[in-house]
């Protein structure tokens, strides 16, 4: 079996990079095969990237609030792609009450700040499998 | 809990914060070669060490100045009136996402994000709406922007024009620190060299005709918060404002003449004596640095003035009401370390802006460390002890190594285009998570003292997608009542002056008076300077 490959992005315009880097060095270390995006990513692009990396997949970093308007948009491209299987995790910080909106909208598990490498990887680990 | 014997020390290894070991006890010994009159003086005198000021607070308590600013311009407008009610001093402007990148709030790029980390600025119109009451000339304002900097203080110079107020009577900062943006914070537009150049403009406009105007705040508090250690802090902080004096110099200024007009701003973090040695250590550098390497013959171009902000990385969403005891904690520090100014950070901020209640809890965090501990009775209080003292000589030390490190990559634009700084502050934050994950290092309520119940539930700061609506149809209705030939007409004269050689400044002026927008003076630019994209490091 192949490793996981996960695409691991920032998406809309916040900059607050140091816990995605953090997440993606320890899946790195996991064995994780990461596919970092970088910054600033919109939901065009980091479908764009899913599309061409074929990953299993898809972790996004949001600490700017946006998180509702950017996860429906990514949502709606993975549809028209036929991508829509895709997992999609999202971490950053997250109010409680849109944490039941973000389920509806396909959103598989969301990390909030306090959770530990450990459990991240973890969870990556038992709950996402290579496509075949 | 075990109880141990009065010798046996609890574990092998004592630490820092930022890791760095602390011995069992200092003594004279570790001063032995320490020279008070050259390494201390007094408060207010080269190296500066224990305070630019002679009396300190004696003489001015720090400013207080909560940051903030959410959604659309009246409804922060609305927080600041309440805010300067309520005894503080300065406002702060916190900018939503979109206009820290230069974009409107109508692009697609800003979808969701308008309004939610602060409040959103299209053009002139939102700026006289976020200053409606507020005298110009009677309070400073401090904006955190950086990558369109020249804008917004291009819009707030016509706002108090507007308001009667002449520019030599305007005070306050802009953070205009792009080089930690590349650094840190990641919110730029263009590439390091032209985005110099902007900042080279602003210094020379702000020189003559706003001289109270603070042109750069040079920052490492994102430095800190994106994972650096104390150390780093306090190296890529003072290598940007060296970098910053150096581009003021080329652009034909005396150093005199601008070097007085910058200030920093720190990081206030939870190792308390760490965080002072970290303020004394700086104000002796930069004064060195000032008068030695730049040979600045001003006093006032050595003085290291700066606003601390207490450290938001270092608050829970678990258990949020203890993020009040940190941030008391943390402010303390920047007081004992002598601050100019200081913010502290809301007990909710990490799940949300903060609401009204816990602002409010923040603010009086500060009145009662300025009116009831008694710290303001003395200036540098730590100073002399064995342990500060060789605490802020090994943080200087260490903060000197890097910079030498720097210098002989070219100085910290090139050490920035080979992404030293961001490499060694992505090490460092790995490294402290891992001590996060086996315990070695202790966040109270994450990985120690762990409660299921949480206590009391916290009320937060709901932004909802209304302020995106009403922003883009207050931007649509200016747009159509503008001139528009005037205004194309305008930026036309900006693209002339990227182009060439002319100062920015009084051309974005001259358009955003005429209701052009952030983005289009933004994408003018941009034509001309092109835009920076990022060699991603994990």
């Amino acid at each position: 079996m192949r490793p996981l490959r996960l695409l691991v992005s920032k998406a809309g315009l916040d900059g607050h990079d140091r816990g995605v880097k953090v997440v993606a060095r320890a899946l790195r270390d996991a064995g994780v095969e990461v596919i970092y995006t970088g910054l600033h990513q919109t939901p065009e692009m980091i479908v764009a990237s899913a599309l061409q990396e074929d990953v299993d997949a898809i972790c996004v970093s949001i600490l700017s609030g946006a998180h509702l308007a950017l996860i429906e948009k990514i949502q709606k491209l993975l549809k028209s792609k036929k991508l829509s299987h895709l997992p999609v995790i999202l971490g950053g910080i997250v109010p409680d009450e849109d944490f039941k909106k973000l389920a509806k909208l396909g959103v598989q598990k969301i990390f909030t700040p306090g959770a530990s490498l450990q459990e991240i990887v973890t969870y990556v680990k038992s709950h996402i499998q290579p496509q075949v | 809990m075990r109880f141990m014997s009065q010798k046996e020390e609890q574990s092998k290894r004592f630490s820092t914060l930022s890791d760095l070991e602390i011995k069992p006890l200092y003594t004279a010994q570790d001063l032995k070669n320490f020279n008070p009159k050259t390494e201390l003086a007094d408060p207010g005198e080269f190296p500066y060490t224990r305070g630019i000021h002679k009396t300190m607070y004696r003489g001015k308590r720090w400013t207080i100045r909560l940051f903030s600013g959410f959604g659309t311009a009246e409804e922060t407008n609305q927080r600041y009136h309440i805010l300067l009610e309520r005894g503080q001093h300065g406002l702060s402007v916190a900018f939503d996402m979109p206009t820290l990148m230069g974009i409107d709030s109508d692009d697609s790029r800003s979808l969701g994000e308008v309004g939610k980390c602060g409040v959103a600025i299209d053009t002139l119109a939102d700026m006289e709406r976020l200053f409606q009451g507020i005298p110009l000339d009677q309070v400073t304002t401090s904006m955190t922007i950086n990558g369109p900097a020249i804008v917004l203080l291009a819009m707030y110079f016509v706002v108090a024009q507007k308001q009667g107020v002449s520019l030599d009577k305007v005070g306050g900062t802009i953070q205009n620190d792009i080089l930690k943006e590349y650094i840190a914070q990641k919110e730029w537009i263009y590439p390091p060299r032209p985005s110099m150049r902007i900042i080279q403009d602003m210094i020379v406009y702000c020189t003559q005709h706003a001289p109270k105007w603070n042109t750069i705040s040079i920052s490492g508090y994102h430095i800190r918060e994106a994972g650096s250690t104390a150390a780093q802090e306090l190296a890529f902080t003072l290598a940007d404002g060296l970098g910053y004096v150096q581009a003021g110099i080329e652009a034909g200024l005396d150093v005199d003449q601008f070097a007085p007009r910058l200030s920093f701003f720190f990081n206030a973090h939870s190792d308390f004596f760490e965080e002072i040695a970290k303020y004394r250590a700086a104000r002796r550098m930069w004064a060195r640095f000032m008068r030695d390497r730049f040979h600045a013959k001003n006093p006032k171009s050595w003085l290291m003035r700066f606003h601390t902000q207490t450290a938001g990385c270092s608050l829970t969403a678990q258990q949020p009401y203890n993020n009040i005891v940190r941030t008391a904690i943390q402010a303390l520090s920047g007081v004992l370390g002598g601050t100019q100014s200081l913010h502290t950070n809301s007990m909710d901020e990490t799940l949300s802006l903060p609401t009204e209640l816990s602002a409010t809890i923040a603010l009086r965090t500060q009145q009662i460390i300025a009116e009831e501990t008694g710290v303001v009775n003395t200036p540098d209080p730590f100073g002399g002890s064995y342990f500060v003292e060789s605490l802020t000589n090994e943080l200087e030390r260490q903060a000197l190594d890097m910079i030498q490190k720097i210098n002989e990559m070219g100085g910290i634009i090139p050490a920035i285009e080979q992404n030293y700084p961001q490499k060694e502050i992505a090490r460092a934050s790995y490294h402290y998570q891992k001590q996060l994950e086996t315990g070695e290092k202790v966040i109270v309520g994450m990985n120690k003292y762990i409660q299921k119940e949480e206590g009391l539930p916290i009320e937060i700061l709901y932004i909802d997608d209304k302020a995106q609506k009403n922003q883009i149809a207050s931007l649509k209705k200016i747009k159509e009542k503008r001139d528009e030939k005037k205004v194309q007409a305008a930026l036309q004269r900006l693209r002339k002056a990227a182009e060439g050689k002319d100062n920015l400044v009084p051309p974005i002026m001259e358009a955003v008076s005429l209701y052009a927008t952030l983005g289009e003076v933004s994408d003018t630019m941009k034509e001309i300077f092109g835009t920076y994209t990022e060699r991603s490091v994990i």
